[in-house]
């Protein structure tokens, strides 16, 4: 009976089951350590970012949070320019979310649900960017954006933080909406809406979770850019821009702030997407 | 799939192509142009200057000595990570979110936080402190320290970018059929053969996105390493960004770039010949 029971179940967890307790034990402590390992840093640079001046300086230090407060941080956001700059990465990171999804969604359509002369082209002109440190393309840009009025705007570092976006968006929307059966869209069809109606009322609420996913990766890729804004701005910096320009004067409690202002929204932003990861990574690795 | 070709997929895929074309293959041309332009017509001046710079060689090493020893690092541990979470049946998301939330760190933001971790009166130091090892604070990021600070450097590298390598190999580990390791099983194959003659050929074309991916991102190192060490460890990507910022030099900046570019083609190339994969050796 037992045996029949152990046969039920699925595959890996009678396997997992069927590993002897030594074993077990081995897995879980490394498990275990490598959760310590990504956690703590995090931690750490959140004791940094609230422990303040003195904070920065005590030695020895002890691992337990002690005097925490949030003058530090607000020290921190009061500095000329942190707010200025923290509502620049906001517009750029939304804007590269518009444009990436803007034009990446469609291409993504069409290379979902048509055969036509030039896809293998468009395709490998999506994968070329992949050969290619994109960040580095600012460099001349630079240029063209002083004349063009772009230069210092987050407007302009968005369009460079979309061609980092881009190409992952048409690929992961490519197969979002391969995913959704045409069927749905073509009976759409038979009761007289037009393709646009039905991709609106059919297929647009059935990729909705999907395009979110793509569009929060697309936030964290701009949110988190560094070469890029750093070049294209100096007025208008964004907050990643920002903090590698103080970088070298700004005291150690207004770095670690600074850093854990950074790793909060993109912490969440895994949360929030953890069930879309692996899809959306495994095609767009290919 | 329609049998003619409409007009509609043009036009849904102009609006990328357009945008591409103005922002990835014009600047790309822009870039080189830009690093053999010197006063009027075309020298190899840049290139000269960039060659002749103090911190180049430096800048050269540093950036294939951190390329060589992280990326392997990563895939390993990324192999390992995957193979001890495809073990777990309880638990297993939250682990998986765990290990991946690096994904959304930025470099800079890795950079500071492995930095309060190392600076002198950091944790690192404090502990070493509690065992009696080292007699105060002690600086291990400077520029009389280049071992530890590589050795800094490369620990924030693979804390930020493992979870990359592990999310697409788990994502191809998806892609390998449960049927192939159980019949190995049967005929009574190891774990470790199991491993290397099933497992990891079948896992090559995503072991090769993985690679190509995090040896371009590698050579485009920057921010990490301005965090944690500021100017004592030069880097190609940190020379682009001084040569042009602040000296002002948009030509040795676009020589660095144009460099970096090749490097990366070069890498990108090599992996595509080395790890090739035919059509009847998939799943």
């Amino acid at each position: 009976m037992t045996t029949s029971a152990a046969e039920l179940k699925p595959a890996s967890a009678s396997r997992a089951m069927a590993l002897p307790s030594a074993r077990r034990l081995l897995l879980w402590t490394g498990l275990a350590v490598l959760i310590a390992w990504v956690l703590v840093p995090i931690y750490l640079v959140a004791l940094g970012a609230f422990g303040g001046r003195l904070g920065v300086f005590r030695w020895p230090k002890s691992i337990w949070p002690a005097d925490l407060s949030f003058a530090a941080m607000s020290q921190f956001l009061a500095i000329e320019g942190v707010f200025n700059a923290l509502v620049n990465s906001l517009i750029a990171a939304g804007l590269t979310v518009v444009f990436s999804i803007a034009l990446g969604a469609p291409a993504g359509y069409a290379l979902a649900r048509y055969t036509f002369r030039g896809q293998n082209a468009y395709r490998l002109l999506v994968l070329l960017t992949r050969a290619f440190p994109l960040a580095i393309l600012a460099l001349p840009l630079t240029v063209s954006f002083i004349r063009l009025g772009l230069y210092d705007t987050p407007f302009g570092v968005s369009l460079i933080h979309t061609v980092l976006a881009l190409p992952f968006a048409a690929l992961v929307t490519q197969s979002l909406f391969m995913g959704i059966p045409r069927e749905y869209e073509e009976a759409a069809w038979v009761f007289g809406c037009t393709r646009f109606q039905a991709f609106m009322k059919v297929v647009l609420p059935l990729a909705l979770p999907g395009l979110a996913a793509t569009a929060i990766f697309a936030f964290v890729i701009s949110w988190n850019e560094v070469f890029a804004a750093s070049i294209l701005t100096v007025r208008e910096r964004t907050l990643t821009a920002y903090l590698l320009r103080i970088l070298a004067e700004s005291p150690l409690h207004y770095r670690f702030a600074g850093g854990f202002i950074l790793i909060i929204p993109s912490v969440l932003f895994i949360f929030a997407v953890r069930r879309y990861l692996f899809a959306v990574w495994g095609i767009a690795s290919k | 799939m329609p049998a003619r070709t409409s007009w509609i997929p043009y036009a849904l895929i102009a609006p990328s192509v357009v945008f591409l074309s103005a922002l990835f293959l014009v600047p790309l041309v822009q870039t080189v142009w830009l690093s053999f332009s010197a006063g009027e017509g075309l020298s190899l001046e840049n290139y000269q200057r960039m060659a002749g710079d103090l911190n180049f060689a430096l800048a050269i090493k540093n950036t294939f000595l951190l390329t060589l020893v992280v990326v392997p690092l990563q895939v390993v541990l990324a192999l390992g990570m995957a193979t001890m979470v495809t073990k777990l049946d309880k638990g297993r998301d939250l682990v998986l979110w765990v290990l991946t939330i690096p994904l959304g760190i930025s470099d800079l933001a890795a950079g500071l936080a492995w930095l309060a971790l190392l600076q002198n009166t950091g944790y690192l130091n404090s502990a070493l402190y509690a065992l009696g090892l080292i007699q105060g604070p002690t600086g291990w990021l400077s520029q009389e320290t280049p071992v530890a600070l590589f050795f800094a450097i490369v620990l924030a590298e693979l804390w930020r970018a493992t979870a990359i390598v592990l999310v697409i190999l788990i994502a191809g580990l998806q892609l390998i059929p449960k049927e192939f390791a159980e019949a190995a099983e049967i005929f009574g194959a190891k774990p470790w053969t199991r491993f290397t003659r099933i497992t990891l050929p079948l896992l090559k074309p995503s072991l090769q996105s993985a690679l190509i991916l995090r040896t371009v991102l590698a050579f485009e190192v920057f921010a990490v390493v301005y965090a944690l060490g500021g100017r004592n460890f030069p880097v190609l990507a940190g020379e682009a960004y001084v040569w042009q910022n602040d000296n002002q030099n948009y030509g040795v900046a676009a020589a660095y770039a144009v460099l970096i570019m090749a490097i990366s083609l070069a890498a990108t190339a090599l992996y595509l010949r080395v790890m090739r994969t035919r059509p009847e050796q998939l799943p």
